[in-house]
């Protein structure tokens, strides 16, 4: 890759040479500056985040005053597995079920519009989703602010990224399995369950953690459907903290104790959402190892 | 995940025969089919109960003044909403016009020059910054990188350029230019990895003849890569825009929460998702109807230039979707 490229033996002239290397060195330069960033966010999160970190933090719930010291994101854990939780419940059988129709029956315009309009549903802004909750939830009905509203609002935003993941993974199944199994006498449902889904599996698991590690790193819809807590707080029916928003209120407030929770929080959210994405990409990558890719 | 649709009209499949006669089949295809339908039911109502939850703001204010009006006072009820609109625009450009260049000299650098051996690792770190919750890049922006980074620098635009008013001080630190660069850092990502895919889809061929022909590795990009990845650029750019107008924690913490209108990009702000987060929860009824009303047009803005990407980019044959994940 070292050798000058040059016409027809003739050397290359000052200027093409010249305009080469700049566009090179804007290529590299734009690689540096963007990793910069993530350089400077690892280097905050274990200094200043590892640094708040302690036993005490993982174990206990946040003080009822934000000066006080001490204490930790029990409460914000417990709220984010609730949460993440039932919207996994919620989103991944009906995701993989709307992928299941637009790959193995639609093919018409029906699911044209379908496909087309889960795109546009991954680009809402998430904001809007937690708006749209209020809405239908919690000024109509005797919910309110609640761990069910912010699993519902979760659960929309891991909708759309299950559907349009799994169908990728459903069309890369090969055909040929599904005529086997048909001409063994098998119904479509059958095929379907018993032949593609596993056919499928890694590829799907590996749609389903970026959802959850997507839907885990979500502050916005829960500050008007979870609304947050300082509580431990075991239940559905109730407020409930969530991890994003327990570092919301941290950063949002002039207190130093607070910051240090959420820097130590920021942390332990990054590890919980980094361990979902590694592991989706190595699963993703022993699938396709094993499609012979 | 690998993008499949490289040809389009290739898939053309007719797999197994159904038996519409068989009950569990039936239900199966039925199942499936209501999940489906869900999906735009949901969007359907999306849009209509939010609307509805609005319309009291739109009522009160009309919907030129509810637009185009320049004061924000809750306690008056008077909500006019284009101070945030304003900003919300102008930090998204921001982030677009920093963010977009470099994503596409990565994708570049990745997709042509880079060697599959580092090509692989540094396309992973540049995911990686997809990863992190925004949440985290609001703390981080509020205490690194605004102090350390944007501060500096905007004394320094201030200083030298402040006489042209886009720069014009004093600078407080938290401003439009913060919230943007932030925005810029966040969507790097996902139109860098758009870019990969559609520069991916150049054939060899016309890149090899290009070199054949004596062209440099620019050249070759400039002649055969480009020209054939305009659309799908075009396409990565508005979807990098859709999630910058969207954007609401980092832009909530970094934008400086200022009603206003600033020239210059130093000075403090507010945007739309911003406005929402901040004052939902001491906001009354009237308030929440007005922030209700900015979400609706928020969801407007952003589904325009989401369907508009798409189709720019459809119309190419090209699918945004894995890359988006």
């Amino acid at each position: 890759m070292t050798t000058e490229p040059t016409s027809l033996g003739r050397p290359l002239s000052a200027r093409r040479r010249l305009t080469d290397r700049l566009a090179l060195t804007a290529m590299y330069a734009a690689v540096g500056v963007s990793l910069i960033p993530l350089a400077l966010i690892a280097y905050f999160l274990i200094v200043r985040g590892l640094g708040a970190m302690s036993w005490d933090f993982l174990t206990s719930s946040q003080p009822f005053s934000y000066v006080q010291r001490g204490g930790g994101a029990l409460n914000a854990l417990v709220g984010t597995s609730y949460m993440v939780g039932l919207a996994s419940v919620l989103a991944v059988p009906l995701g993989i079920a709307a992928a299941i129709y637009l790959n193995e029956y639609g093919s018409g315009r029906f699911a044209a519009v379908v496909r087309f309009f889960a795109d546009v549903m991954t680009g809402v802004p998430s904001v809007f989703v937690g708006l749209f909750i209020y809405t239908l939830l919690i000024v109509p009905t005797p919910l309110g602010f609640s761990a069910i509203a912010g699993g519902l609002a979760l659960a929309l935003i891991m909708l759309p990224i299950i559907i349009r993941s799994t169908e990728e993974i459903l069309r890369l199944v090969p055909p040929s399995l599904r005529d086997a199994s048909a001409a063994l006498g098998a119904t479509r449902a059958h095929t379907t369950m018993k032949v593609v889904l596993p056919a499928a599996r890694r590829g799907i698991t590996t749609g389903v953690m970026l959802a959850v590690a997507r839907a885990a790193g979500e502050t916005a819809p829960l500050i008007m459907t979870a609304l947050g807590s300082v509580q431990l707080a075991f239940g559905w029916t109730i407020p409930i903290s969530a991890l994003p928003l327990f570092i919301y209120d941290g950063a949002r407030n002039p207190f130093a104790a607070g910051q240090e929770r959420a820097f130590a929080a920021a942390a332990e959210l990054v590890a919980i959402v980094l361990v979902f994405t590694v592991a989706a990409r190595w699963i993703a990558s022993r699938h396709d190892r094993e499609l012979g890719r | 995940m690998t993008n499949s649709s490289g040809e389009p009209g290739a898939q053309v499949r007719r797999p197994i025969v159904d038996r519409p006669r068989r009950r569990g089949d039936r239900v199966f295809r039925r199942v499936a089919l209501i999940s489906a339908a869900v999906v735009l039911l949901l969007l359907a109502i999306m849009i209509v109960s939010t609307t509805i939850a609005s319309l009291p703001v739109w009522r009160s204010q009309g919907f030129i003044g509810f637009l185009l009006g320049m004061r924000w006072v809750p306690n008056k009820g008077i909500f006019g909403a284009f101070p945030f609109i304003y900003g919300t625009v102008v930090t998204a450009l921001i982030g677009v016009l920093v963010g977009v260049p470099i994503s596409v000299l990565i994708a570049l650098y990745i997709s042509e020059v880079a060697t599959p051996k580092v090509a692989g690792p540094v396309s992973y770190l540049i995911d990686l910054l997809a990863a992190i919750p925004s949440v985290v890049y609001a703390l981080w922006g509020i205490f690194v990188f605004v102090p350390y980074v944007v501060k500096p620098v905007s004394d320094a635009l201030a200083r030298y350029l402040g006489w042209t008013g886009i720069f014009e001080g004093p600078v407080f630190g938290l401003s439009y230019l913060s919230t943007g660069l932030v925005l810029s850092i966040m969507i790097v990502p996902i139109v860098s990895a758009i870019c990969r895919e559609v520069f991916a889809t150049v054939p060899a061929g016309e890149k090899e003849a290009a070199l054949a022909l004596g062209a440099t590795r620019w050249e070759m990009i400039r002649l055969a890569v480009l020209p054939r990845s305009r659309a799908g650029i075009v396409g990565a750019v508005m979807l990098g825009l859709g999630r910058a107008l969207g954007e609401t924690i980092a832009a909530a913490l970094l934008i400086g929460s200022q009603v206003g209108i600033h020239l210059s990009v130093v000075q403090p702000g507010y945007t739309m998702a911003a406005v929402i987060a901040n004052q939902f929860q001491e906001a009354d009824a009237a308030q929440i109807s007005a922030l209700l009303g900015i979400g609706v047009v928020l969801f407007f803005i952003t589904i325009v230039v989401n369907v508009l990407a798409r189709i720019v980019v459809a119309r190419t044959g090209g699918t945004l979707v894995s890359a988006d994940l």
